[in-house]
């Protein structure tokens, strides 16, 4: 039997059209990517519950008919630990901004992936707090413009995928929006992944991010993208190991997952009550 | 004939967790904090053995996060703390209040503000129970003084949660928590049990999770079902999706209010020793009430016509139930361990404010019957 071909409206809620997000915004596109990969995976929308905090970002889970959760700012991933733990039949997604991500979720984050339950965490880096207008980010870096850096960002940014790995993430990938099916691939396999899997996608603010920055245009933005990364492994990053590496860094799946490991928990409890 | 397994002699923590599992407590999530960590404790190893599921997260409020996570997936929630842990959950709380799902959250209090007396006893947390989370909005809370009380009350937490889709918050104190004393633990349907109400709305049916039934009542439908719906911390519309539309604004606060307040009645839970011909009355709730009943009941053997209103509600506070009983006393004292917290509310309660007096410690020691006898004298004009 063939699957029937993709169609974005199987998969949004058109009550909740137009979306918020601003001309030019990548978000669009790890939107379709994703929508793509739920549907080539061929998941039930039932057995899908994307969990979201607050920011540009997060404004996803109410746009797909998923079950959806819109949380608190930061949190998301406590929220889908909760969802996850009780109900582990259930696909976790947990689509978050830079801000919310790795600022004020920093804790939640580590921690999720240094227990390895089987959640997605999509980071949606725009390197802005885009929502707000334009503050910087734990992922702007130094030498940036934003409104609460006129005179330019003294802060250093963390790396996610080195942040991921470290704290013991068991699939770890980076794309950008200009590799949309690139995108579409490594969130198939983060999603099919049993453990805790991040996946880092690069998506343009060209409203703040890109005006502050004098970074152009959406176009010119999607471009850098190209220009700016590179496979890893590929001939082009050996020959410039400067840009940003592509690819999936860790598929680790001799960890064991939390939830299964607490069933076991589940068994030694019941067997000594016996 | 009760057997061993029934009779227990164990801590109020212990008895707030054996009222959770009557209850049928599917998830707990928390973070260790003096002095309420006996009830994660104790729930670590009670959960996996009935199938049910206990974490320790990186912190409250991820803890917070977590129960409601797991309570939308159609499970019985709780996390315990204390003080400063019950200040980090203020914010998720809110949010189970907007987006109405039902939590237990246990506040074992200790003296404050800030790290204040970790290992000793306060009742300083009455307000921050109300008052806690920004916005407007209604909350529950329940507290007992035995253990046999902390049992019911737990039971009837997780009942409210359930029937009013609301966080509702156990308010122990440390004496309370940590305190031994006898436990009987009811036969399963001795104490009634309320269910998660689900949808039966069926599939391919539209289905709105926040249109209220006739009586008030929301039917839920678990995540994972087949109803996919919107949650959200925004106002939002009947089908969960958010909306700023100033007349949907207005109705879903008011809602959020009137679920609570209109069932003041239904909520009140409390006790009353002596109050017929009492001349003086003892208001008090949590530990402090057993300060208060041990000197009515002495200076009742002398005469003294002083009887106790113990409060097992406190949010929504119950003032024409407290006015009621308090309508022909000379005094009224309120007894309790803070700087005055539920006294204010009794004064709002009363047709007479200036009868009401205010006996309290907050020194960080239980406030003892010699206490309050000594304010009782001073308000007979007998000296102390």
């Amino acid at each position: 039997m063939t699957k029937p071909a993709f169609n974005f409206k199987d998969y949004i809620r058109p009550r909740f059209f137009p979306h918020l997000w601003c001309p030019g915004c990548g978000h669009g596109i790890v939107l379709g990517s994703l929508l793509r990969a739920v549907h080539e995976l061929g998941l039930d929308k039932n057995e899908i519950v994307i969990t979201s905090g607050i920011g540009c970002s997060s404004r996803i889970s109410g746009y797909v008919d998923f079950h959806s959760l819109h949380t608190i700012h930061g949190r998301a991933l406590t929220f889908a630990t909760g969802v996850k733990l009780s109900k582990p039949n259930l696909k976790a997604i947990v689509p978050m901004g830079d801000g919310d991500a790795l600022a004020i979720g920093g804790n939640h984050f580590i921690h999720a992936a240094r227990r390895n339950i089987d959640i997605t965490a999509i980071v949606m880096n725009n390197r802005i707090y885009g929502m707000t207008g334009g503050q910087f980010s734990p992922l702007s870096g130094s030498g940036k413009k934003a409104t609460t850096a006129p005179y330019s960002t003294i802060d250093r940014n963390f790396d996610v995928v080195e942040l991921a790995k470290s704290a013991g993430a068991t699939f770890v990938a980076r794309s950008t929006v200009y590799h949309a099916n690139e995108c579409k691939d490594f969130l198939k396999q983060a999603i099919s992944h049993k453990g805790f899997s991040v996946v880092e996608i690069l998506t343009q603010c060209p409203t703040y991010y890109g005006r502050k920055n004098k970074e152009g245009d959406a176009i010119q933005m999607m471009e850098g993208y190209k220009t700016n990364t590179a496979k890893i492994g590929s001939k082009r990053l050996e020959s410039n190991p400067h840009l940003i590496q592509r690819g999936i860094f860790v598929e680790d799946t001799t960890v064991p997952e939390y939830c299964e490991a607490y069933d076991k928990i589940i068994e030694t409890a019941m067997k000594g009550k016996a | 004939m009760k057997d061993k397994e029934h009779i227990r002699f164990l801590q109020g923590n212990e008895a707030c967790v054996e009222g959770a599992l009557y209850a049928g407590i599917d998830f707990f999530a928390g973070y260790p904090i003096t002095p309420s960590t006996e009830i994660m404790e104790h729930l670590a190893s009670r959960l996996p053995q009935k199938g049910g599921k206990f974490i320790q997260m990186e912190d409250e409020i991820a803890s917070m996060g977590a129960i409601i996570g797991a309570s939308l997936t159609g499970k019985k929630v709780m996390t315990a703390t204390s003080g400063p842990g019950f200040s980090l959950k203020q914010e998720a709380l809110g949010y189970a209040c907007m987006a109405e799902i039902p939590c237990v959250i246990a506040n074992v209090q200790r003296g404050g503000p800030s790290t204040g007396n970790p290992t000793h006893v306060s009742q300083g947390d009455v307000n921050q129970a109300k008052w806690g989370t920004h916005g407007d909005h209604a909350i529950i809370a329940l507290t007992a003084s035995n253990h046999q009380d902390v049992f019911n009350i737990t039971v009837e937490a997780f009942n409210m949660a359930e029937t009013y889709r609301t966080p509702v918050i156990i308010l122990l104190d440390e004496v309370i928590g940590h305190m031994r004393e006898k436990l009987v633990i009811p036969e399963p349907g001795e104490i009634t049990v309320v269910e998660r109400l689900r949808t039966s709305v069926q599939k391919g049916v539209d289905y709105h999770p926040y249109l209220p039934r006739e009586d008030g009542r929301l039917p839920m439908s678990d995540f994972g079902g087949e109803h996919r719906y919107n949650v959200t911390g925004l106002f939002h519309d009947m089908w969960g999706f958010p909306n700023n539309n100033p007349k949907v604004v207005s109705e879903l606060l008011r809602h959020l209010m009137e679920k609570i307040e209109t069932n003041v009645n239904n909520i009140n839970m409390y006790k009353e020793y002596w109050l017929e011909d009492a001349e003086y009355i003892l208001v008090s709730y949590g530990s402090s009430a057993r300060s208060a009943i041990h000197l009515a009941r002495n200076r009742r053997a002398r005469g003294f016509k002083i009887g106790v209103l113990e409060l097992q509600t406190l949010w929504p506070f119950p003032a024409d139930m407290v006015r009621e009983k308090c309508a022909g006393a000379k005094a009224i004292v309120v007894v309790e361990m803070n700087m005055g917290q539920v006294v204010t509310q009794v004064k709002n309660a009363v047709d007479h404010p200036n009868k009401v007096f205010l006996a309290n410690r907050v020194d960080g020691e239980l406030i003892s019957p010699s206490n309050i006898k000594t304010l009782l004298r001073m308000i007979q004009g007998k000296g102390v």
